[in-house]
């Protein structure tokens, strides 16, 4: 079973929600990332995503944008990103996701990604322009290596019909997106969640989380009864941007992410 | 003997050249059963967002019902008849012709439609096609402004609410196309990401589409994209090689040996060689910008210097580095200034049914004085690559032969740009 299946198992028992959150690999330095992931689970975190970062990075909003970019800025590759990921594999025990768009695999070589993935320590991939139907394209290796890596997969509310199909290959958690668009914090949610999710739930036992726009405590006491987890990218992302050193970003970014756990462990 | 033998090869040739085209035309079959992945070969495919599939299998089925429909057909050519100026005109450039002293020379004057660019071709198509799914606005991306002009002609002409996305560096390159959608009543909305160019208003436009596809169409402008663009946009622009075929026979009484065009989605080339691909006599040139050239790193030759890779929710060429990051391109022509080529293209050039050359800016500006002077015709800096390769190409080959280039657009937007690079002061 994989790290993140064995996660969201002990979560349930323990009667707990998932906490995940998100950061861009790299933004502002490697070095920050690090500190700020080990802040990140101790603040509550239960599975941390890091994206690798995309010149053209089409499902995010403009906060993610920037971070890409100023990671960008520091010439940073897909290889000191893995040896990045070895480093926090020593110090933390959550589940680390790799968040990265389909071309980096495909020039990296399929193959030779997917073992480095599993050698320095990642659980699981979310390929936002690697849509269901288009799985094909990695099935020969990502199947020799599902016992481990996990690649999720993602549902929209406007999804329809093919939800049913997308939910019973799901692996890991399904990814649930909110709303429609781009990542980004949002004000509130025009989507039914109770028709939504009722679909979803009639498709698939596997976990299931939310993301896209969930920026407060409020959001997650809103958001919590219809999944298994949450996943909060664009407001700790921003809380980096906006500061001016690593220590501070560490700083705000702990206490944030200990107030989203505050609110989604009340009863 | 080894006559004989030649005959053989040719025989085989041309017995995998129709397999190929065969395959061919097998892939653009799948591509209408629903969920279709419109793969050229290998090539294409829809590397979309979730949030944007259902937006695009939507398009997708409102094209499979449009696209044969009577009525429909009827409104588009009405439009591009009555309203773009269509068809346009074939030229048999004869001083052109004297002067290179060898094949006979064509000129496809897409320059003379309405709005002086192909682009209306496709953008009537796209508008009639989001009128009739009920969308009340459009929204575009552009590069140079042509697309975004001809987008906000059609949202004006049919009454719809029209947003263009530009890259801000573009937008300082082409203030006048800027002014011209706005006179057009399209807001013009400035994208700073990335390197502000036509890419990252592609980027743009997708990311706002997401948001809004239940009362937003996105018009794309070229033979790029998830499909089914690449698709729906090569068969509007078909209208070109259509009539180019109907002109030919009736003034030289046979097909033509070369097609030429200018590539950089590829939508005025697919346009005018798509409906030729099934005759093998007919020889097909893409003309890719080399820039400062090919050994240099300021190119936009995806075909030429790139490889196989995935963006804008389409596997191609494009240039990019190790990682996959996307290179920053350049070329005199704001047009062609894109770092990856249409899907089709990727697939013709692997199969080896068009050719694909690359130009440089030094020659495109050559071709762009040479026209003018010769013929009293300016060509859009774009379309004078394609001068630029016939002029290369026309004194090697017997007057018997003949050329046809795709005129893909007007030069008068490039005036300023044509004169900074003579370094004549306007």
């Amino acid at each position: 079973m994989s790290r993140i299946s064995e996660k969201f198992r002990e979560l349930k028992r323990m009667n707990k929600k998932a906490l995940i959150a998100f950061v861009t690999a790299g933004d502002p330095t490697i070095n920050g990332t690090i500190q700020i992931v080990e802040e990140l689970e101790r603040g509550g975190a239960d599975i941390i995503e890091l994206g690798i970062p995309y010149s053209d990075p089409i499902a995010e909003g403009p906060v993610i944008q920037e971070a890409n970019k100023r990671a960008l800025m520091n010439d940073i590759k897909i290889k000191d990103i893995m040896n990045m990921v070895r480093e926090i594999r020593n110090k933390v025990k959550v589940p680390l996701i790799y968040l990265l768009y389909y071309n980096c695999i495909l020039q990296y070589g399929i193959e030779k990604f997917f073992e480095e993935c599993m050698e320095c320590g990642i659980d699981g991939l979310i390929i936002p322009d690697l849509p269901f139907e288009e799985l094909s394209e990695i099935e020969d290796v990502s199947t020799k290596y599902e016992d481990i890596i996990d690649v999720i997969t993602l549902v929209s509310p406007t999804s329809g019909e093919r939800i049913k199909r997308i939910a019973k290959r799901a692996r890991g958690f399904l990814y649930c997106v909110s709303s429609l668009g781009v990542t980004g914090e949002r004000e509130k949610f025009s989507t039914d969640f109770n028709e939504f999710f009722s679909v979803i739930n009639d498709s698939t036992s596997i976990p299931k989380a939310i993301g896209f726009g969930i920026s407060t405590p409020e959001h997650v006491k809103m958001l919590k009864g219809y999944s298994d987890g949450l996943i909060i990218g664009s407001a700790i992302v921003r809380r980096i941007g906006e500061s001016t050193t690593i220590e501070e970003a560490v700083k705000n970014v702990g206490e944030f992410v200990a107030s989203l756990r505050k609110a989604l462990d009340e009863s | 003997m080894v006559g004989h033998l030649k005959e053989m090869e040719d025989v085989i040739r041309r017995d995998n050249n129709r397999d190929d085209i065969r395959n061919k035309s097998r892939d653009n079959k799948m591509e209408n059963k629903g969920y279709g992945h419109g793969r050229f070969g290998k090539f294409g495919g829809r590397f979309a967002p979730e949030t944007l599939m259902n937006a695009l299998i939507e398009l997708e089925n409102a094209y499979l019902k449009y696209k044969d429909d009577e009525d429909f057909n009827k409104e588009f050519i009405f439009y591009l008849n009555e309203y773009a100026n269509r068809p346009s005109l074939l030229y048999y450039a004869k001083r052109m012709t004297k002067d290179l002293g060898g094949a006979k020379i064509y000129l496809k004057r897409e320059d003379l439609n309405h709005t002086g660019s192909h682009k209306i071709n496709n953008v009537l198509g796209q508008v009639l096609l989001a009128k009739r799914m009920g969308k009340k606005r459009v929204i575009a991306e552009t590069g140079a402004g042509q697309h975004g002009v001809a987008t906000a002609t059609a949202a004006a002409l049919f009454d719809m609410e029209c947003e263009v996305f530009m890259g801000a560096e573009d937008m300082k390159r082409q203030s006048l196309n800027v002014f011209r959608m706005k006179l057009l009543g399209a807001d013009v909305r400035e994208v700073k990401s990335g390197t502000g160019t036509l890419k990252d208003a592609t980027n743009e436009a997708l990311r706002e589409w997401s948001s809004r596809a239940n009362d937003t169409f996105y018009v794309i402008g070229s033979v790029v994209g998830p499909h089914p663009y690449p698709t729906i946009v090569r068969d509007f622009q078909s209208v070109i090689g259509k009539e180019v075929k109907e002109q030919i026979i009736e003034k030289e009484g046979r097909y033509p040996d070369y097609l030429i065009a200018c590539v950089g989605g590829g939508s005025n080339a697919i346009g005018l060689f798509h409906p030729f691909l099934e005759d093998k006599d007919v020889n097909m040139v893409g003309v890719e910008a080399a820039g400062k050239g090919l050994d240099t790193n300021e190119h936009a030759a995806a075909i030429s210097k790139g490889s196989i890779g995935v963006l804008h929710g389409m596997k191609s060429y494009f240039l990019q580095d190790s990682d996959g990051q996307i290179m920053p391109v350049y070329s005199i022509s704001a047009g062609l200034d894109y770092p990856g080529i249409g899907p089709e293209h990727a697939y013709l050039h692997e199969i080896g049914r068009v050719e694909y050359v690359a130009v440089t800016d030094d020659e495109a500006v050559e071709a762009f004085k040479y026209l003018s002077r010769i013929e009293g015709i300016l060509p859009a800096i774009e379309s004078a690559h394609a001068v630029a390769y016939a002029m290369k190409l026309a004194p090697k080959l017997s007057k018997e032969k003949t050329i046809i280039i795709n005129l893909s657009g007007r030069g008068d937007k490039d005036v300023y740009s044509v004169a900074k690079y003579m370094g004549v002061d306007l």
